[in-house]
């Protein structure tokens, strides 16, 4: 199996680098994007790839919350129609939500999209006693529901408050974003649609708005725009100090 | 001496309307569990952001008391007090029965209960709950050994080494029990190496205090006789205990407050908590330790046996509350993602999140702790825990020395 | 005490009376009524699928779930699309809760609990994937080999015990 991933490796790396090349001539501000995670839907994810997201607040305004839409309507959770009807506003899932911010000393206030932050050692898998909490090759923190028991250990150890129990029986649930009763949940960095060469909705409703406040890409291809853009002064992870290295990265704040 | 005169107690109608109770509480504890399960955790008072509610301070709190029941027995067997000897099957009974209830309440409140078989065929060797579901099963294992070694004749020479090996074992355990928050480091409130130590400590005295008043409970139930001497001795030890705990809370917040990074958790903790600061110096300080410390140690009170139930239900009381103000205070104060900056969000960013503790969460804690009494009262009833007398004479090995000259015969272990 | 090893030789002799029995004998109920699916046969022979389906079903959601493959063999999605049909008026759909489900239908009658539909749709829905992996290709990678292996071994061990 390892000697297979070398091989792929090789392959997929000359193609990325190709297609990256020709990705940052087709114009300014469009960009083909996963071109390196461009992968057949029977092979496995590696760490060649870690896909990060970088969030310029400077272009993320306050009032606007079509990332958190995006979400809502892409994974099926809250919103008007949210599919949790008895559970309290306390109670519901939060997959990502719009926080305002206010420097206590300047007065100077930001608008950003918080939501799971895809450490790279991330506390949730630490403390997760059966090990559905998770981290893909590619960098993507997951929970496994199949094997959460909801022991909420996780959602105590996080430093983002990134994670949602749900509290009650769901109906219509998305094919792409199974969710059930009991167990706990959390952004998925919309990976049904990475896997598939497309980006997180919330990247695309954000583009879609024209304040492209969010890039979406993988930081371990230097020709990557996040790769490019995580390179600049004023570009810092959240708690960086716990020495998680977070995915989600915030630029101006 | 007559330590040996250990009898099941007597199934009179008294012993069996108490057992009913404690019956009656582990039926409606399931009935609330399988009524939380089936409608969800909306039913609940726990939300998204506080994960942890009732359950888990009652599921806590037994564990964490299991731990320090057993304390009597170490005592006996690990440092050589053979007044604690007779004491000693119970000790190891209750500290059975306390981690039953305990860890009832806290799978019967897990999002899906129903994957039990998960939890035991997954592991995740690097987390703390995995660690610790090692640790208790193994703890139960060790004391049904250990009282063994107490109550089979054939077994005593294996019981000193039982008795060591459960000692080390329960300390472990309950560093595992405080580090499942001591090892968060994101809650200003949790992430501190002073959870182990302090969660001991409180074993020590939660643990004693509910001995005691099984021990009080069992002997006036069914009428044999206990000496205060043996009486004097525990409560004493729980004067110590209770004051050790009380150390290492002084100590915990004091380390808090000089660092500048934590002046506004303290100042939720010790001063605007609301119910939290409430529970914390009213309930946990001062009902829960420095009343039940003036009535253990006065010269006057602390002779009175009503002094020591009083102070023992205090103890208790007080532990539950340092469970609340630990496990759902430090759940309520806002995470501090971005420092020095004042955050508002749709999920409580910024601001103290309410809890309030609903029938079920308080209704399946409470059957946690029937289960633990009635398993004890069942225990008793059919095996040989409880000496038939422990009066002075029967405790006091200077009193046995004088009287039969049989003390030196008695191994001490 | 001497009854028991007496109980115990019946218990036995029953058992083995009733495991030799051919199934319609026992089974006086009436059988089930499996809606068809779409196309012309499933991804595995029928004996195989009313077998191991769920075995494929296991692996692929593990190798989907840790390690991102998306293939459509196997994939319960893809099930629910062939075998659940989807009606036109939303208050008709068929679910999961209704014997005519493709999965109830069986699983109500076999007193089997289904524990997919608390999280994953029972009812077909769009899955955005573009893709068409149902053959995997000969030059695949490991996992999907051994898929492809497994089902041929489940074929001829289901084929020999029928």
């Amino acid at each position: 199996m390892s000697e297979n991933r070398t091989t792929d490796n090789g392959r997929r790396q000359f193609l990325g680098g190709a297609l990256a090349l020709g990705g940052i001539t087709v114009a300014p501000g469009v960009f083909l994007m996963n071109v390196a995670g461009a992968k057949p839907a029977h092979e496995a994810v590696t760490s060649d790839v870690r896909w990060g997201l970088l969030v310029d607040t400077t272009k993320c305004a306050d009032g606007c919350d079509a990332c958190v839409r995006a979400c809502q309507a892409e994974n099926g959770w809250g919103g008007p129609d949210s599919n949790e009807v008895r559970s309290s506003d306390d109670q519901k899932a939060q997959w990502i939500r719009k926080v305002h911010l206010r420097n206590k000393q300047t007065g100077s206030t930001h608008s950003l999209p918080l939501m799971c932050q895809h450490c790279e050692h991330p506390p949730c898998e630490d403390v997760c006693p059966t090990g559905a909490s998770f981290r893909r090759a590619d960098g993507i923190v997951l929970v496994d529901k199949h094997i959460c028991i909801g022991c909420r250990y996780c959602m105590m150890a996080c430093p983002y408050k990134a994670r949602s129990f749900i509290h009650e029986d769901l109906h219509g649930q998305k094919v792409n974003a199974p969710r059930g009763k009991g167990t706990v949940e959390s952004c998925t960095l919309c990976v049904h649609r990475v896997d598939n060469d497309r980006e997180p909705a919330c990247v695309e409703a954000c583009a879609a708005e024209g304040r492209r406040a969010l890039i979406f890409g993988d930081m371990k291809d230097p020709g990557s725009e996040i790769s490019q853009r995580l390179k600049r002064l004023g570009v810092r992870q959240l708690r960086a100090d716990l020495g998680l290295n977070p995915g989600v990265h915030y630029e101006g704040v | 001496m007559k330590y040996d005169t250990f009898r099941e107690v007597e199934g009179s109608k008294g012993f069996w309307t108490v057992f009913a109770l404690f019956a009656a509480m582990v039926a409606v504890g399931l009935g609330a569990a399988w009524y939380m399960e089936h409608q969800g955790h909306w039913v609940t008072g726990m939300n998204n952001q506080i994960v942890w509610g009732t359950p888990h301070v009652f599921a806590v709190f037994l564990i964490v008391a299991a731990s320090g029941a057993l304390n009597v027995a170490s005592i006996a067997s690990v440092f050589g007090r053979v007044p604690y000897k007779p004491l000693a099957r119970l000790s190891g009974l209750l500290a059975i029965a306390l981690l039953v209830g305990g860890l009832a309440v806290l799978v019967l409140d897990l999002g899906r209960p129903d994957r039990l078989i998960v939890a035991m065929t997954y592991y995740n060797f690097k987390s703390i709950f995995a660690w610790n579901i090692f640790l208790y099963t193994g703890f139960m294992a060790i004391v049904a050994f250990y009282l063994w070694t107490m109550m089979d004749f054939r077994m005593r020479d294996y019981n000193k080494a039982a008795g060591m090996f459960a000692f080390i074992w329960r300390l472990v355990l309950t560093t595992g029990t405080g580090s499942i928050f001591g090892f968060l480091v994101a809650r200003e409130l949790y992430d501190s190496a002073l959870m182990a130590p302090m969660f001991i400590t409180m074993s020590f005295s939660f643990g004693l205090a509910i001995f005691l008043l099984v021990l009080l409970g069992l002997y006036h139930g069914t009428g044999r006789p206990i000496g205060d001497k043996i009486l004097m001795r525990l409560k004493n030890l729980l004067g110590i205990f209770v004051a050790a705990v009380l150390y290492f809370v002084v100590v915990f917040h004091l380390t808090n407050l000089y660092a500048a990074e934590h002046a506004g958790a303290e100042r939720f903790a010790l001063l605007d908590g609301g119910i939290y600061t409430q529970l914390f110096w009213w309930v946990q300080v001062g009902l829960g330790s420095v009343v039940p410390l003036v009535l253990l140690f006065h010269s006057g009170l602390g002779r009175r046996r009503s002094s020591i139930v009083l102070a023992s239900i205090l103890v208790i009381i007080g532990g539950l509350a340092q469970m609340y103000v630990i496990i759902i205070g430090g759940q309520a104060y806002p995470l501090n993602i971005f420092p020095g900056m004042e955050v508002t969000s749709s999920f409580n960013d910024g601001v103290v999140a309410a809890y309030s503790p609903s029938l079920p969460e308080v209704l399946l804690g409470l059957g946690g702790v029937g289960i633990a009494l009635a398993a004890v009262m069942l225990g008793v009833r059919v095996l040989r825990f409880l000496p038939d007398s422990l009066e002075d004479a029967q405790v006091d090995p200077h009193h046995a020395r004088t009287e039969t000259g049989e003390a030196e015969a008695q191994p001490a272990g | 005490m001497a009854r028991f090893p007496a109980l115990i030789r019946r218990a036995a002799a029953l058992a083995a009376v009733l495991a030799l029995l051919p199934a319609p004998v026992l089974a006086d109920a009436p059988r089930p009524e499996i809606p068809r699916g779409k196309g012309d046969k499933c991804v595995e022979p029928t004996e195989v699928m009313r077998r191991d389906h769920m075995k494929f079903i296991l692996r692929h959601r593990d190798e989907t779930m840790h390690r991102g493959i998306r293939t459509k063999k196997y994939s319960l999605a893809e099930c629910i699309n062939c075998h659940v049909p989807k009606a036109e008026d939303p208050a008709r759909q068929v679910h999961v809760s209704s014997p005519k489900h493709f999965c109830s239908s069986c699983h109500t009658y076999a007193a089997v609990t289904v524990d997919c539909f608390e999280c994953h749709s029972d009812v077909p829905q769009e899955t955005g994937v573009a893709k068409e992996d149902l053959v995997v290709p000969v030059h695949g990678s490991a996992p999907a080999l051994d898929l492809e292996q497994e089902a041929a071994r489940m074929a001829q061990a289901g084929g020999g015990a029928e």
